[in-house]
This record gives structure tokens, sequence and C-alpha cells, in this order.
């Protein structure tokens, strides 16, 4: 990967950060698709897994704290010739933008979203997030966590997200395939990566995971949401990895007369004869 | 000449249709409008009136005194009575139980059910005051037949002649001119603002008084191609602009204080990454819930000073359905060409006011989106340092070989995160630098009145109509002393036009919707002039003229 078009040097994640496995393989899967640097929009909010738009050279969109979601569907629907993709973290997508990714499935644009999930926080230095399993002790969470933990793949199937996978940073092959196959679908895509820590997640090491993930195999119907269901139930001793759910569904341009068969707003001309017309409401 | 007719009953009595109806009548019969709704925060009962002013001559404001009042219940006279002038009128049903010698009680409900619907009582009353008026029955089938279907038109075409043979006329009252103006409330003017301008998104949470905005762009979004889209909150709506400014499009965001609160943080985002952005904030009285279906003018202060850290924003208050039309076309245009928010300051009282006005000139408008010429044979910078301050703004996708980075970190010319100090100088004093250039094209205040006036009244937005009433009334009656400036563009401040009058000034008296008076302190802050005096009322009811002139006198 080293002489790829969406490459950029500089970082400030730790050394042995998921961050590095999860952007290699992002841009691996860039490539594949055969996409072109300016066609890419990556838009984060902030957290160290939303500085990605900083690490790669696509446009880039690194807003607020648990507001990345907002700007990257309407990014979509004005101009939707971008491949919008958004790349955040636990913290950024579960808790302060909750709210947002539970609207966002219903809203249901043609938008990827990669969750870099370490279950920590990171960059205020090592809190809980809404993924953090129970009784793990932090600086504030000084006897353990009492809060369950979400699950947000499925909270995301029962909320009717049409392609919801998890994917694990420490198989970069795996999860840029899956990668791809977010990118393809045509509608909100989540794939919930799971991911080690190093500086301030000493219970989910990449070890815990290495030991725990097995990928799902073609006997799993990803078209069976109740199975799907299930899949995205089973934490702890074994966790499936791969596709959990995939159905096609109408998508949020497609559902507007002036957006479907790939219109793009932004390039519609502008008619002043139409709306002077409007001033007939007032007579 | 000129009218003032409320039309007062509980929510759900049609008391929204009959006075559209009524005023839609007299303006198309070339009557001047101006009509004001007083509604409660609930959907059925309660009271809830409008007052319909007309006239043969330009109106400005509402009026405290009315002529005439058409009660659907016995509230509305209660309420009202001691408004209503010596020679005025009551129109109710004969149901209704109460007494005073102004009262014409009729059989409205037994007229209208005689014409063919129960329901149609309202047009009875509508029918029972032209002929009281003198008014003439010109277009009033038409106007029947926007509102309903031929049926039901019929049935209240009935009903108000029916109505006229209740009464007999007590003067003959005929408009001046023949029909050539819009009706219209300042959301619509707003919306319609929006529209020429070449908004293609809009993204809002309804609150009142500001969802009319969102009302009439959705009814027009399928013609007119743009996307409204209710988000999940307000800062969704905020955020959700701004990314679809930054991909391209005009967009706008629209609430009242309330939501607005929400949208702070993302203000500062639109001045951090210089992603232009529109916002409608249509006042009404807070803190927090306050009084959510009337009017002040007290987020002022707030407006210009939301958001953590420094970055320069224009705030416009809108002081009228025809400025807040051009003004919102403006604002388009300023968000685009320093690439900043704009704020459209409004308030209930503007908001929902319907007002007679000469039709817009769209040709006057013209969009410039202040995209700038990609060059190849440079790289692109996003935040070029620059003389103005203004750097290259190009839309992501659009061209090969460039991408546009933002960020809300500090970032240096790239869009690159950077903690260097001198990076950060640099980047702080473009952002301000800005505003340079936008101070140069600032409009200076309105002045209404005697042109070397003794008295100087300060007011901003809606009290645009209320001051230029009572500075007429106290010039006519007075010895034409009085003078007002009425600020429409108020941060940054423009002050030339204010140095100069306020020198001349023997007082200078402060006219707001608030209760500290925040135009005067802002004016105090930057110029150093103080006010003598305030006239201030913040009880959610819109100030009118008689309430400024009898303050004024009282002194």
């Amino acid at each position: 990967m080293c002489d790829s078009s969406f490459n950029i040097s500089e970082t400030a994640w730790c050394p042995g950060c998921g961050d590095f496995d999860i952007i290699s393989s992002l841009k691996e899967a860039l490539e594949t698709l055969g996409k072109k640097p300016h066609e890419v929009l990556v838009v984060g909010g902030i957290g160290q897994a939303a500085k990605t738009p900083q690490y790669i050279n696509t446009n880039g969109f690194c807003g607020l704290h648990g507001r990345a979601l907002p700007p990257a569907v309407a990014a979509k629907i004005v101009n939707s010739r971008l491949t919008v993709i958004v790349n955040t973290g636990d913290g950024d997508s579960y808790g302060e933008g909750g709210n947002h990714f539970i609207h966002n499935i219903r809203r249901n644009v043609d938008i990827t979203h990669f969750v870099h999930n370490n279950q920590i926080y990171g960059l205020t230095k090592g809190q809980a997030s809404p993924t953090t399993d129970i009784s793990h002790i932090t600086d504030i969470q000084t006897a353990g966590t009492i809060h369950e933990p979400l699950n947000p793949v499925l909270l995301a199937i029962a909320a009717g997200a049409g392609f919801v996978a998890r994917a694990f940073s420490g198989d970069t092959k795996h999860l840029t395939s899956i990668m791809i196959e977010a990118i393809k679908y045509r509608g909100y895509s989540l794939v919930d990566i799971l991911q080690p820590c190093v500086s301030f997640n000493k219970v989910n090491t990449f070890q815990w995971y290495s030991k725990r993930v097995y990928k799902l195999d073609e006997s799993h119907d990803v078209t069976d949401r109740l199975k799907a269901m299930e899949k995205a139930m089973e934490w702890g001793e074994r966790i499936p990895i791969g596709i959990l759910y995939k159905k096609d569904k109408p998508v949020f341009n497609d559902k507007i007369e002036f957006l479907k068969d790939n219109q793009v707003l932004i390039e519609k001309e502008f008619h002043m004869e139409k709306v002077k017309s409007y001033l007939k409401d007032f007579v | 000449m000129n009218y003032n007719i409320l039309i007062g009953g509980s929510a759900g009595q049609g008391v929204e249709t009959v006075s559209a109806i009524f005023e839609k009548i007299l303006k198309r019969q070339g009557f001047k409008i101006f009509t004001i709704k007083d509604y409660m925060s609930r959907v059925r009962g309660g009271h809830n009136f409008i007052q319909v002013r007309f006239g043969t001559e330009k109106l400005f404001s509402h009026r405290d005194e009315i002529d005439g009042i058409m009660a659907f219940n016995d509230e509305t006279i209660e309420l009202h009575l001691e408004r209503l002038k010596s020679d005025g009128f009551i129109i109710c049903d004969e149901e209704i139980n109460f007494t005073d010698q102004r009262i014409l009680k009729l059989p409205l409900k037994q007229t209208a059910k005689a014409s063919g619907n129960i329901k149609a009582f309202g047009s009875v009353a509508v029918g029972s005051v032209l002929e009281l008026l003198g008014i003439g029955q010109t277009g009033i089938e038409n106007v029947l037949m926007e509102y309903f279907n031929s049926e039901i038109s019929a049935q209240n075409l009935n009903a108000i002649h029916n109505g006229r043979k209740l009464v007999s006329k007590r003067c003959d009252t005929v408009p001046s001119k023949k029909d050539g103006n819009i009706l219209i409330n300042g959301n619509q003017a707003v919306a319609l603002g929006a529209l020429a301008a070449g908004c293609r998104f809009y993204s809002a949470y309804p609150m009142t008084p500001s969802t009319s905005i969102m009302n009439y762009l959705a009814e027009k979004m399928m013609d007119a191609e743009i996307v409204v889209e209710q988000a999940e909150d307000e800062i969704a709506a905020i955020n959700m602009a701004i990314g679809a400014s930054y991909a391209g499009a005009r967009s706008m965001t629209g609430t009242s204080g309330g939501g607005f609160s929400l949208m702070v943080e993302a203000l500062g985002l639109s001045g951090m990454m210089e992603i232009p952005l529109v916002i409608a904030e249509v006042q009404r009285p807070g803190p927090t819930t306050g009084f959510p279906t009337r009017t002040e003018q007290s987020d002022l202060k707030f407006v210009i000073s939301a958001s953590q850290g420094e970055f320069p924003r224009m705030v416009i208050a809108l002081r009228n359905a025809e400025d807040a039309f051009y003004q919102t076309v403006r604002a388009f245009d300023i968000a685009d060409k320093y690439q900043l928010p704009v704020i459209l300051l409004s308030d209930q009282f503007l908001a929902d006011s319907t007002v007679t006005s000469e039709p817009f000139d769209f040709e006057s408008t013209k969009i410039n989106n202040h995209i700038c010429e990609y060059s190849s044979d440079k790289p692109y910078n996003r935040y070029e340092i620059t003389p103005t301050g203004i750097s290259p703004r190009l839309i992501p996708g659009g061209n090969h070989g460039i991408t546009v980075l933002s960020d809300s970190d500090e970032h240096d010319k790239s869009g690159h995160i950077t903690e260097s100090a001198d990076i950060r100088n640099q980047m702080v004093n473009k952002r301000m630098r800005k505003l340079d250039l936008l101070k140069e094209e600032l409009q200076e205040p309105l002045f209404i009145g005697a042109e070397d006036s003794e008295v100087l009244l300060l007011a901003w937005g809606s009290l645009w109509g209320p001051v230029s009433e009572a500075v007429n009334i106290l010039n006519e009656y007075g010895d034409s002393r009085y003078g007002a400036l009425v600020f429409g563009d108020i941060w940054p401040l423009p002050v030339k036009l204010l140095a100069e009058k306020a020198k001349k000034a023997k007082r200078i008296i402060n006219v707001e919707q608030n209760a500290t008076g925040q135009l005067a302190s802002i004016v105090s802050e930057v110029t150093g002039i103080f006010c003598d005096s305030s006239i201030l009322k913040f009880d959610g009811r819109p100030m009118s003229s008689g309430y400024i002139c009898s303050k004024i006198r009282g002194e």
C-alpha cells in the first residue's frame, strides 16, 4: 500500500493502534473499488478514530463530537457523486451521536459508517464508552462499569438497517473485504470494527479479540433478520465477524423524484422564472 | 382611513380561516392590510384572536383601538371590550350572553344553517361586517373558491350574502386603488427569499414560531427541487445544513431561541470551517419554553456572541416582510462571499403578521456562489492565507486530483490539524480579517422622521413598523422633533449614521421588545453612545405605535 494515491504519512495515533489497520484496509478497499481521491469524502466527528480524514488523501470533513453522520448524509443527499464514508469511534457514534445513529438508519442515505469500536474513550484517556463491558474499571468507573453495554449491531438490525457487519482490525484481509461490500451496498451500511486500544483498554486487547472472533461462513443466511439478530447477540467467549445482515432497501435519494436515478442536486439548473411564479400564492 | 377588526374565539372555532378569508377579500378589493395573530400554545380551546387592520393607505403596523369585533364566544368580548371604540360594533351570535350597547346580536348560526352549512357562521359574520362598513361584493366568490370546494364555497357565499341582510350600512368604504399587491407574512417572505437565492437544502426541527418557513419550503420542495428535511433534532438540523453547504448546495436552517441554543456549537463549526450557512432565528419570549406562541426581541446579545471562541458572523434583523425577502437573498450572498454564518433575526410578530406589499422584485436577485476558479498549475489550499482573509473555496468532487479538507480543530492552510502558535495567529487573523471587508458593505439603519430630530429613537428589527408609525403620529401632532433609527444589519453594528444622528439629538431613547435594552447595551459598548431612557416591553404581546406614543408623551 506504500504507493497508494490515498496515502498521507503522518498520524497522531499510538504505535500498535488498531486505527492503522483500519485506515490501511480502507485505502486498499478504495483502491480495489477503483475510486479516486477526489471522488471520496471521509467524515469524522471528534476522537482518535475521527482523525481518519486527516490521514487519508480524500475529501475530508472532521466536524463536531458525535455529529459525523448529519453532515455526511447531507453531503451525499446534495452531491451524490461522492462516495461518502464515516470513520469515527464508538463514543462518537453510539454515545454523543446516539440520536443521529438511530435516525440515520431510518433515513437510509447511501453512506457507509465504519465504527472504530475499541470499547473505550481514547482521546480523553480511558473512560468507559457505550460499548465498554460491564465491570470494566476505569479512572471514572472506579468500581467497574455498572451500565449494560450497548449492542450496536443488534440495535442497527432492530432499527431497520439494511447492511450490518462486524469486523476485527486484526484481520485486515477480512476487514477489507467487508469494507468493499459495505461501500458497494446502496444505502446506510454499518460496520462495527472491533479494535484494540493499546493505551487505555487493557482488557479487550488484541489477544482478547483474536481468541474470540470467528468468521461467519456461507451457512449464515444474511437475509434472515432473526438469525442475524441471534448472531448479533453472540458476545463473550465467541464473537462472530462478517456480514450479519444484508437486504436491499429503498434509498433516501431514490424516494425523492428529483434525486432518483443518480440525479445530482448541486448540478441542477436553477430556474428563477419558476420561483418568481410563486408570487401567485400571495395575490 | 383605516379600520381595525378583531376576530376571536377558542382554538378550533375557525378564527384563522374566517380571518384569512376576510383579509383576502379586502386585499383583492385594493385595501392595504396589516394583520396580527395572537394564539395560544394549544390545539383546542383557549382564546385566539386575529386583528385585521385595513385601509386605503400603507399600514406599517397593528393598532390597539378596535373598530369592530367578530366574537365567536363570550370571552372574546370580555377580553377586548375595553379597546373597542365608543362608536364601534360587536357582531356575535344571538346565543351570546353579554350586554353592551355596541353589541349586534345576530342569528349567525341559524342564518348559516339556512345558507346550507351551520359551520359557515363565520362567513355570516363576515357578510354583516362588510355590509356595516359599506364594502362591496367584488371578488368574494373567487376568494371562497380558493379556500373551499365548490359546494362549500357556494354555501359560504350564500352565508356572506345572507349575513349582509342582517344589518344595515353605516358608511361607504372604498379602496383608493386597484389591487396590485401581494399579501404575505414574515416567514413566508423568508422562505420565498431562500428560494429566490437558490437555496437547495433546508433542514430544521419544528419549533414555533419558525415552522412556517419549513412549511412553505416543503410545499415547494418538488417543484423548486429543494430538499426540505425534518431532522431528528436541531443539532442534526444545523450539522446537516453545514454538510450540504460543504458539499456545494446553498443551505439553510431555521429555528427559535430554544433550538438555536442547541445549534450553538455548530454555529462555531460554520465559523471555524468557513462554510457558508444561513440561519433564521425567529424569536419568542424565553428563557426555556417561555411563551411559545408570542413575541420578543431578547436573543440579540445571545446570537451575536453564541458559541465558544471567536469568529466572524453577521446578524441581520428583519424589519418587515419585504425586507425579510431581500435580506434573506442577501444573507445567502454574504454567507457565500465571506464563508461565514449569517443569522436572520426575526420574531413571532413579524413571522405571523400578514401585510400587503408591492410584489417582490426577482430581477434584482443575482446568485453568485463565489466558488473560486480551479487552476491546475498550483497546489490547492482550502485555507490559503489571503489579504482579504477570504480563502479559495472549491466544491469537493468537482475537480480531478483536488481534495477539500475541513477540520474543526485549528488547521493549516491545507486543512490539516496544527498546534503551531504561528499558524494559529495567522488563521485567527485571517478569519477575523474578513470582517474588514464585510464592514464596508454594511447597510446603515433606516432613518425615519424629522431630519434634525431632537429626540432620537433607536430600535431594531420588527419594531420598524410600530416605531415608524409612532414617529409619524408624534411629528404630526407635536412639533416635528422626533426621529428614529431602525437597525437591520445589526452585527457587526453599522455606526456611521448612528454617530451623526446621535450628535444632533438632545435625547436618545431605545425602544425594544425585551427587558434589558439589548440594543442600547451593544450601542454603548461599540460606540460609547448611551441612551437617556428606554421603552421596553416583554409581556409577549407586540408593541404598538400607541404604546410608544403614550410612553413618550408620559415622560
